[in-house]
């Protein structure tokens, strides 16, 4: 495989820390030995060390060090950087507020095992979110355990098979039907395959909504356990028939699970638990604003009826008088989901976030997401092909339909973004929608950065009509161009190897 | 426009099928993997799993998407292609030969006769847009 080098500057071209090293270049410099040298042999035994004298691990300066990883510091795409509007994820500006809050010495230096009466404090932020966040979703109970989306949605799914089997007892085991649209997000059939749960998809029908009918349908076949549904849906459409899927499903002797990913469009101004949900998860890591990507830390607590909150994770952070304290004494509970009290770097970040925008705050935030989802949705309706036609709420859903004549698909307008300064959308995803692309702002934009995601976009087509080569064969901007996904994906080359060099010539 | 052989039936979930008595030769047709994209991975089931008609018995995944491969006919597994699991890019360059993904003993032979001839999967395909 051969990679174009698009630019000669050498920051652009940084080599592996691998390639950097020099035999016998160290970082360090040690003091004269002042006591008598020990022999290795005695200390450690042979059999407890490596023979090859750390061959192969770089040897480097602490400068080589710093430059390296600064260099590639520079490939990145942030947000701090631009606009990044990958939907379905919220990538909205973390503050550097919340850093600082994060960092207080209080928090930093405290051990999870630290007692109780030494750890006030931190309880007492756990117990201010988790209010805070059962006042936003109108749900009393939560857990603050879950490390990210996918597990909170886990936990939800199990609280729904605790209460069924605590209410049915044997004939529980009838009831093991999670229905979820077939616009789901991948982690909701997992997650209730991970719960024991079978999966049948729910249609959706021509305006992107749940289709009512099928709904019926599915739960007249018996057997439901619950409903697993995204509110706005994947497709960035509010289900307005959420009262009545709710009721459905209840009448069906199922319970209703939310998948709070999308919360960006609703917090401060309406709430899940107002419309029939059961328990919900929210994505900390997008909806507030807690640093989100790489993998890092996330954190998706789960939020539940008081009916469902006896079954919820142990321990339970509560407050008696002025106290605050772990409940680990829950019988019914589900038990441990995560170790200690889940990710709780995030949980600070997030209380930072609510008291920074305030009630008020929160809501203006959420009403300039959508505006601004909705803007771009009016922008660009009439250059990229919309599959819906309700309006979208913090995100838009286009194809790359209008496109595809001129040989140019959903993947190749993405990578031209990238010259265009803007990281691409959400990609194929939700997959019921053929080359999709999903567009979602967030409120850390303004018009002008707006307009100009437009115009790129618009540019975009124009290119893909007059000069479809350019599109076919972007980024041209970047470090290095097209990627070979394909080849990627199907042998991975997973790290270097001394004789990597060799064995890239014979493949 | 997209290579849709003679011999073969076709399913709505763009599966064909090629039948020698009561084995039947399952793939996805060259329109699937051209909207699926790049193939990089085929998760099948066992030789031996019985699979009811409608049932997903593997998945397909592309640099896109990961996508459900249903059995347009019920019976048990004889078979499956592993040379897939190192050249998944077969599906791509040869949906109808080195393609292939699995041989199923038909519980009821006759149960192809429900699915489509060459000529009406390609209608289906151009009524579907
Ligand atoms: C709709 C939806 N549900 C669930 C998740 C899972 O969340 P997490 O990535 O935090 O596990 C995502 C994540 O992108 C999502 O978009």
């Amino acid at each position: 495989m051969s990679i174009t080098k698009v630019t000669q500057h050498p920051t652009q071209n940084e080599g592996l820390i691998f390639e950097r090293s020099q035999t016998g270049r160290v970082g360090y410099r040690l003091p004269k030995l002042d006591v008598e040298a020990a022999n290795i042999d005695e200390i450690i035994p042979a059999e407890l060390r490596r023979g090859d004298g750390l061959a192969d691990v770089p040897e480097v300066s602490e400068v080589d060090v710093i430059r390296h990883f600064t260099r590639i510091s520079t490939w990145n795409y942030s947000i701090d950087l631009g606009m990044y509007p990958l939907g379905s994820c919220t990538m909205k500006y973390n503050s550097r507020l919340n850093e600082k809050v994060a960092r207080i010495g209080g928090y930093t230096n405290l051990h999870p095992l630290a007692p109780e009466e030494e750890s006030q404090g931190a309880l007492e932020l756990m117990y201010r979110l988790q209010e805070d966040l059962a006042e936003i979703t109108g749900l009393p109970g939560v857990s603050l355990q879950p490390a990210a989306g996918a597990q909170g949605e886990m936990t939800g799914v199990m609280l729904i098979r605790a209460l069924l089997d605590k209410r049915d007892g044997e004939a529980s085991k009838d009831r093991r039907v999670m229905l979820i649209p077939e616009s789901a997000h991948g982690t909701n059939p997992a997650s209730a395959a991970l719960a024991g749960f079978t999966v049948k998809a729910i249609r959706a029908n021509e305006d992107g909504l749940t289709d009512m009918d099928h709904l019926r349908e599915l739960c007249d076949q018996g057997g439901v356990a619950g409903l697993m549904l995204t509110n706005p849906n994947t497709v960035g459409i509010f289900e307005t028939n959420i009262k009545e899927i709710c009721e459905t499903i209840h009448n069906a002797g199922g319970l209703v699970y939310m998948d709070g990913a999308n919360m960006n469009a609703l917090v401060g101004v309406a709430r899940p638990g107002d419309m029939g949900v059961d328990v919900i998860h929210l994505n900390l890591h997008k909806t507030f604003s807690t640093p989100h990507g790489g993998g890092g830390p996330g954190c998706g607590p789960c939020c539940c009826t008081a009916e469902l909150a006896e079954f919820l994770p142990v321990p339970r952070v509560e407050k008696t008088g002025e106290r605050y304290h772990l409940n680990y004494e829950l019988p019914n509970s589900i038990g441990r989901v995560k170790a200690f009290f889940g990710n709780f770097g995030m949980m600070i970040r997030a209380l930072s976030y609510i008291y920074t925008h305030g009630a008020e705050g929160l809501r203006e935030a959420t009403e300039t997401a959508v505006l601004n989802a909705r803007y771009v949705a009016h922008e660009l309706k009439d250059t990229y092909h919309m599959p819906f036609e309700a309006d979208c709420m913090h995100e838009a859903v286009f194809s790359h339909k209008h496109q595809t004549a001129a040989g140019v698909h959903t993947l190749d307008i993405a990578k031209r973004l990238i010259d265009y300064g803007f990281h691409p959308p959400t990609i194929y995803f939700p997959l019921v929608v053929e080359g999709a692309m999903l567009i979602e702002p967030t409120e850390s934009v303004g018009r002008a950065d707006l307009d100009a995601f437009v115009d790129a976009m618009k540019h975009i087509d124009r290119e893909a009509r007059e000069t479809p080569e350019l599109v076919l064969g972007a980024p041209h901007s970047t470090r290095i161009g097209r990627l070979d996904e394909a080849t990627a994906a199907r042998r991975p080359v997973l790290r270097w190897r001394p004789d990597m060099e060799s064995l890239g010539k014979s493949a | 426009m997209s290579n849709i052989p003679e011999n073969l039936k076709y399913s709505k979930d763009h599966e064909w099928v090629s039948v020698d008595g009561d084995v039947a030769t399952i793939g996805i047709t060259d329109y699937a993997q051209s909207s699926l994209g790049d193939v990089v991975y085929v998760d099948f089931p066992r030789a031996g799993d019985k699979f009811a008609t409608h049932e997903a018995f593997g998945s397909v995944e592309s640099v896109k998407a990961v996508s459900e491969i249903f059995t347009p006919v019920a019976g048990e597994v004889t078979e499956v292609n592993e040379g897939l699991n190192d050249a998944p890019e077969s599906v791509n360059n040869e949906p109808y030969g080195e393609g292939w993904m699995v041989k199923v003993k038909m519980d009821n032979p006759g149960e192809t006769d429900a699915l489509m001839t060459s000529a009406e999967y390609e209608d289906y395909l151009s009524s579907q847009g």
